[in-house]
This record gives C-alpha cells, sequence and structure tokens, in this order.
C-alpha cells in the first residue's frame, strides 16, 4: 500500500487532474440536451483544480493550496445555489432548460 | 466753430431711424393703427427725415465741417473692425435731401394711388425701410455698412417689384432682379474684399488717404498676366454698380421691374436705387482715378447703355417702359461721365434726373389711374382734355429729360455730353469717339421716344373708347379684377395727393439745374460771376490731367450764357430732329408709321425683342445654368449616391456574413472563449521565452 502510495507521484494527480478538467470542458461543449448538465460539468471542472491544487499543497508542504480548497468548495457550494436558482427562475420564464433553446444573444 | 453749424450725431441717427420707425410702425401694427394710422406715422417720419437733412445741407453749406464718426462697433473680427457710421460731406447731403425729398413725395402720392389695395400698409412700410436702407447707404463711411445699405435696398426692391405678389409676372420680375443682381454684387464683394486686402481697412477715409499704396501694385489673377490692383478693385467694384445701376448687360431687370406699383418704380427703380451705383463709384473717386482700364470699361458701359437701351424705348408700348427704358438710357449718361472723370456732372445728373424722372413716372402713374389701371398707350390718347395738371407736369418732366435750355435737365445733361466731347478731343482711343457718339445720338432717341410717350397718351384720338368696345365682350370671361371698369371708361383728373407731388417735383425739375449749375458743377456763384469752392471738393477728387470739367469751367459764364450757347449745341438740334420726326409720325401724319413699320419690320423685330438680350439671359445663362443644374443632379443621384448607397450596402452584406458566427448558444461562446485563453496562453508561452 505505501508502495503504492508512494507510486503515485506528482504528476500522476496533474494527470488526474487534467483528465478531468478535459472531461468537464468535452461535457461543456458537446452537451446540447439540458442546462443542468452545464451546471454539472462546471463543477467537475472546479473539482479538477482542486486536485491540482491539493495535489502542489503536498508535494510543496505548504498548506496555503490546502485552505485554497476550502474556499474554492464553499464559493462552489455558493455558485451551484445561484445557477439552480437562475436555472429555475430560467425554466419558469421559458417553460424549458434545453440548451438549443437558449439562444437569444443570436445575432 | 459757431455751434449751430456742427452737424449733430443726434440728427444724423434721427435722419436714418425715423424712416425705419415708421416703417416698422406701419409694418407691424399696420392692422392695429389702419390705412390712415400707416400713411401718417411714415409719412411723419419721412418728412421729419427731410426736414433734418435740409438742414445738414444748409449747415454745410454755410461752412460746417465735414461729419465723419463711428457710431458703434458692429463686429471685430482680429484687426478689422466692422463699423457703423456716418460720413456726412455735401456730396452725402445731397443725396440725403433728393433721397428724403423724392421718398416723401412718393409717400404723399401713395396715398392716391394705392387708395384701393389690400396691401396699403404694407407697401408704406416697405418704402420708408426703402427710405431707411437708401440713407444707410448713402451717409455710409465705410464699405461694409455701404454693403449693408446696397443689400437692403435691393431686398426692399425685391419686395415691392414681386408686391402683387399673385400675379406670375410680378414674381418672375422679381427673382429676375434679385438673380441679375446677385451676379452684380458678387463682383461688388470681390472688389469690397479687395479693398480689404490690399488697403488694409474698410473705412473710406483711411482707404483713400491709403492709396498710394496700390499705385503701381500688380496683381496675377491667372498665371502669367499681372493686373493693376486699382483695375482689379476698380472693375469689380463697377460690376456692383452695374447690376444696381442696370448697366448693359445686366440692365435686363429694369424694365421688368415695372411689374411693381409705380410709387417705386418712380422712388426705387428710377431716382434713387438705382442711381446707387453712380453715387458709389463718385464716392470712390480717388480710387477710379487710379485706373485708367477701369476708367475706359466704365465708359464703353455707360456709352453703350446710354445709346442702345434709349432704342429699344422707342417701340414700347407700356407706358411705364418707355419711362423705364428712358431711365437706362439716362443712366448710362451718368455713367459715361463717371468714365470721362466728370464725377461730379454724373452726380449732378443724378440729381436733377431724380426729379424729372421721378415726375414723369408719377404722371405716369396718374395716367394709369386716370386710365383706370390702363397701361397700354395705344389705348390711350387725347387726355389732355381730362388731365390737366399730370398733362402740364408731364410736359414739364419731358422738356427737362430731352434736355431743353433752362430747364433743369439740360444743364446735367448737357454738361455730360459737352465733357465726353472733351474726353473725346483729348483722349486718343475707338472708346472715346464712341461715347462721344453714343451720348450725341442718344439725345435724339431720347426726344423721339419722350414725345411719341406724350402724344400717344395725351393727344390725338381717344382710342380707349372703341379699344373698350372692341373687348367688351370677352372682358366678362376674362377680367375679374374689382377695379375694372366696364363697359368705355371715362378717364378723370387724379386726387390732389396724386397731382400734389407732380406740381412739387415740376418745379425743381423746371428751376433747380438753373440755380445750381454753377456752385456745384462749375466752382461759380449762381449767376456765374465769382469764383467760389466748388461744391464737390474734397468729396470728388480728380487727376488734374482727367479733370475735364475743370476744362469746362473755363468756359462757363453763367447758366443764362450756358442756355443760350445750348441752343447752337448738336445736341439740341439732334434733340428737335427727334421732337420734330415723333410730331410727324404721332400728331401730323400717324398713317406714315404704317409704311415705316413695313420699311424697318426687321430693326423694328430686333428691338422689340430687345436685342436678344432677354434671350441670352433667360435662355442661355440661366437654361444653361438650369440644365448644368440638372446634369449635376443626375450624376449626384447616379454616382455620388451610388458610391455612398453601395460602401452602404458593402457593410451591410458583410456584416450579413459576419453575423451568422453569433449563433447565441451559450456553449459556443465558451468554446471562443477556451480557445482565446489557449491561444492567449501559447502566445504568452512562445513570446516570454
Amino acid at each position: 500500500m505505501a508502495n503504492l502510495v508512494s507510486a503515485l507521484t506528482l504528476g500522476h494527480y496533474l494527470a488526474l487532474g487534467a483528465v478531468l478538467f478535459c472531461i468537464s470542458v468535452a461535457g461543456l461543449f458537446l452537451n446540447r440536451k439540458n442546462v443542468i448538465m452545464l451546471l454539472v460539468s462546471l463543477e467537475l471542472m472546479l473539482l479538477s483544480v482542486n486536485i491540482n491544487f491539493v495535489a502542489f499543497s503536498r508535494s510543496l508542504g505548504d498548506a496555503a493550496g490546502q485552505v485554497f480548497v476550502f474556499f474554492i468548495l464553499t464559493v462552489a457550494a455558493a455558485e451551484a445555489a445561484i445557477g439552480l436558482a437562475i436555472l429555475v427562475t430560467l425554466f419558469r420564464n421559458r417553460r424549458t432548460i434545453d440548451v438549443a433553446d437558449i439562444d437569444s444573444l443570436k445575432g | 466753430m459757431d455751434s449751430a453749424l456742427l452737424i449733430s450725431k443726434t440728427q444724423l441717427v434721427l435722419v436714418v431711424l425715423l424712416p425705419l420707425l415708421g416703417s416698422l410702425l406701419a409694418g407691424l401694427f399696420g392692422g392695429r393703427i389702419g390705412r390712415a394710422g400707416a400713411h401718417t406715422v411714415t409719412i411723419l417720419g419721412v418728412a421729419a427725415s427731410c426736414a433734418l437733412s435740409v438742414h445738414v445741407l444748409w449747415q454745410l453749406l454755410h461752412g460746417a465741417p465735414v461729419f465723419n464718426e463711428n457710431l458703434y462697433t458692429w463686429m471685430q473680427v482680429g484687426d478689422i473692425s466692422v463699423n457703423v457710421g456716418f460720413l456726412v460731406d455735401k456730396l452725402t447731403a445731397m443725396m440725403m435731401v433728393v433721397v428724403t425729398f423724392v421718398s416723401l413725395l412718393v409717400h404723399i402720392y401713395t396715398i392716391g394711388y394705392m387708395a384701393d389695395d389690400d396691401g396699403y400698409q404694407r407697401f408704406f412700410s416697405y418704402i420708408s425701410l426703402f427710405t431707411f436702407s437708401m440713407l444707410m447707404l448713402v451717409m455710409s463711411n465705410n464699405f461694409m455698412q455701404l454693403f449693408f445699405g446696397w443689400e437692403a435696398v435691393g431686398l426692399v426692391s425685391y419686395l415691392l417689384i414681386g408686391f402683387w405678389f399673385k400675379r406670375p409676372t410680378a414674381v418672375f420680375a422679381n427673382l429676375k432682379a434679385f438673380l441679375v443682381n446677385r451676379v452684380g454684387d458678387f463682383g461688388f464683394l470681390l472688389g469690397i474684399a479687395g479693398v480689404l486686402l490690399w488697403l488694409g481697412t474698410l473705412d473710406y477715409s483711411t482707404a483713400f488717404a491709403n492709396v498710394e499704396l496700390i499705385r503701381n501694385a500688380k496683381v496675377e489673377i491667372l498665371n502669367g498676366h499681372a493686373w493693376s490692383v486699382a483695375t482689379v478693385i476698380c472693375i469689380c467694384l463697377f460690376i456692383g454698380a452695374m447690376g444696381k445701376s442696370a448697366q448693359v448687360p445686366l440692365h435686363v431687370w429694369l424694365p421688368d421691374s415695372m411689374e411693381g406699383p409705380t410709387p417705386i418704380s418712380a422712388l426705387i427703380h428710377a431716382a434713387t436705387m438705382v442711381t446707387a451705383g453712380i453715387f458709389m463709384v463718385a464716392r470712390m473717386s480717388p480710387l477710379f482715378e487710379l485706373s485708367e482700364t477701369a476708367l475706359n470699361f466704365i465708359l464703353f458701359i455707360g456709352a453703350t447703355t446710354a445709346f442702345w437701351t434709349g432704342l429699344i424705348g422707342m417701340v414700347q408700348n407700356d407706358i411705364k417702359r418707355v419711362v423705364a427704358y428712358s431711365t437706362l438710357s439716362q443712366l448710362g449718361y451718368m455713367t459715361v461721365a463717371l468714365g470721362v472723370s466728370a464725377y461730379s456732372a454724373a452726380v449732378y445728373h443724378l440729381m436733377t434726373h431724380a426729379f424729372f424722372k421721378a415726375l414723369l413716372f408719377l404722371g405716369a402713374g396718374s395716367v394709369i389711374i386716370g386710365m383706370h389701371h390702363e397701361q397700354d398707350m395705344t389705348k390711350m390718347g387725347g387726355l389732355r382734355k381730362y388731365m390737366p395738371i399730370t398733362h402740364l407736369t408731364m410736359w414739364i418732366g419731358t422738356l427737362a429729360l430731352v434736355g431743353t435750355p433752362f430747364f433743369s435737365g439740360f444743364f446735367s445733361k448737357d454738361t455730360i455730353i459737352e465733357a465726353a466731347a472733351e474726353h473725346a478731343q483729348t483722349h486718343a482711343g475707338w472708346i472715346a469717339q464712341y461715347a462721344n457718339w453714343a451720348v450725341l445720338l442718344g439725345a435724339f432717341v431720347t426726344s423721339f421716344y419722350s414725345f411719341r410717350l406724350l402724344y400717344l397718351t395725351f393727344f390725338g384720338e381717344e382710342r380707349f373708347r372703341h379699344a373698350h368696345a372692341s373687348h367688351g365682350e370677352h372682358d366678362h370671361a376674362t377680367h375679374s379684377e374689382p377695379d375694372h371698369h366696364h363697359g368705355p371708361v371715362e378717364p378723370h383728373e387724379s386726387p390732389w395727393v396724386v397731382t400734389l407731388p407732380l406740381v412739387l417735383l415740376a418745379i425743381p425739375a423746371l428751376l433747380v439745374g438753373f440755380f445750381t449749375v454753377g456752385p456745384m458743377l462749375f466752382g461759380t456763384d449762381v449767376l456765374g460771376h465769382a469764383k467760389q469752392v466748388p461744391y464737390f471738393a474734397g468729396a470728388i477728387q480728380v487727376l488734374a490731367q482727367n479733370d475735364v470739367m475743370a476744362e469746362l469751367a473755363e468756359e462757363f459764364h453763367g447758366p443764362v450764357a450756358f442756355a443760350l450757347h445750348g441752343f447752337l449745341a448738336p445736341a439740341f438740334w439732334l434733340a428737335l430732329a427727334g421732337f420734330l420726326l415723333a410730331t410727324l409720325l404721332y400728331l401730323v401724319k400717324p398713317q406714315l408709321r404704317v409704311g415705316i413699320t413695313r420699311a424697318l419690320a426687321l430693326p423694328i423685330r430686333v428691338l422689340e425683342r430687345k436685342f436678344y438680350m432677354d434671350d441670352l439671359w433667360i435662355g442661355g445663362l440661366a437654361g444653361g445654368g438650369l440644365k448644368l443644374g440638372k446634369a449635376s443632379s443626375e450624376i449626384d443621384a447616379g454616382l455620388i449616391d451610388g458610391i455612398v448607397n453601395g460602401s452602404a450596402r458593402l457593410v451591410g452584406t458583410l456584416a450579413a456574413m459576419i453575423r451568422r458566427v453569433q449563433t447565441g448558444y451559450l456553449y459556443h461562446y465558451a468554446f471562443a472563449m477556451i480557445l482565446g485563453l489557449v491561444a492567449l496562453l501559447a502566445m504568452a508561452r512562445y513570446y516570454w521565452q
């Protein structure tokens, strides 16, 4: 077990973070269905950043990175709450949360 | 100096402003003060102005110094200040008296002439405004105020020619007058600009003191042609005078201006406004003396106007048009006098002409009233029985116009003819000879058309009787004017408000020449016995070698001798020939006219078409301008608008293409952001190595 842990280097953690980030970006762009999936992807993107923070914090022996993660988690929670609230309002106004229908910015 | 002999500022301001006040009252409150109120305030204003002008003249004659002061700074641009100020010397004072005197009589006359016109108050307002403008023009001490007065009289002239604005012909005539005057004013403005550029000031006295600056100056307007600055300035200024004083080829507006009511034809288009150009050139004599070329140009134009426009007057049938062509011809005489440097003779003729021509016009107006607004002389005849006062005063006016010795017109006109002859003797060149012959033969022409007018109007058969009986049928259909009487008209003498001005003008037309010719022209006392300071000394400056008036003065031995000598001069015999020919053709043997008309059909046709000048201006220049305008309009619509609209459309098309990028989908924007971020990071990495 200890071997396994010691076998995991910083690079692995960063790779995981990068993979999660890419997944979330893909989720953002490829998702054509609904806005909730967008919010989920955003959360995942934040988490991938958190992984980077924690990994660097551990690697460099600096606790500041982990403190930052707590802040981000808090902000992410607030952001999720606001995002869902907007979503509810959006649904009330437009009767849909389908991404393809929300194009009022179209030129 | 006795303080009674100082011209006071207040007095001059009142001279100018009283007519303006009258005009404003009559114009703005015409409805409230009524007809009687309108003519009362304007007549009082002009009468007071006239009395004060006479007082100013009296002061100057008794030795008051010349008044030259700025009263108000109109505007200040850099170093140039434009002032309102008065220069009152004897030249100005003479003009002030003539303008206010004729204006006053015309005001009184108008009461009778416009008695049943709806625009009564408006008319009084206009003629008072005219008096104000004309006084501003003659009393100015700088070029800018002169230009103000110049344009203001032009404006009032425009308003009054089109006074009956429901008549299309009147509207056409006032537009024509306005446009032709624009041509002249363009030259005038250039002349003023030249004065400002080369003399550095707009003030008369400073400008005249600075003439040495431009005596030998040259300017190259076209490459390779050096022109004398003085010639350029003077010819430009004179072009202004050609417009205002109706000289060939800018004379075409004056005959048409007869569409206006007769009182203003007398005041504006005979006695005062049209002589503004003559006055202006006389006032600028120090400038004009610098340029022999400009004077020759003036001489040529004047001689052409004097003779050729008089010829047209010989075939006109409208009573006012005959007098109008006569005015053109007399203006030509004045211009000839300017051209031979006899400025004082020009201004003197201006004065006598103002009296006798106003008299002739008002007399013609009186005939028109008597004939119930009929102007065609072929429908008149035999009126002397019905209109004795008009008849008598018209005789006096005519005799003065044709230059009968002892009448006022003789002294001024004969002086001009003699000055032209003197000039032709001392100066080589065909222009001097041409001018001499033009004014001499002009005497014959003047006499012919003047007596023709008298005979057709006052003598012979009473043609108005059958003329009216014959077109009595279609009368009902075509005429609906309220003042048009059906059936045969009975001519009648005009009311006293009309005949009184005639009598008051007949007196100076008869006498003023005899009493003023010595003092005003030749620097002697009234009877020509003793020498004294010439009247225009100081106001008019003539170079010694150009001074024909001084030469004539040596031969002057009093007005009686001058008039008796006039009986021997060729001008008198030519005038007599004109008189006899007119008498033969229009009084004794009218049947001769048929044969002559047939024999001279072609020249008469040319004269009736006014030498085709109208066709040239209206068809050629105005028509050409119209075509040019239409062509430009098409180029504008096609080419210019094509470029403008095309570029707008191009932008629109591009925008429509680029707009597709804006899908409105959130994820597209987010993707663009990410791509942008990546690109920026890549750049940052690449450049910050």
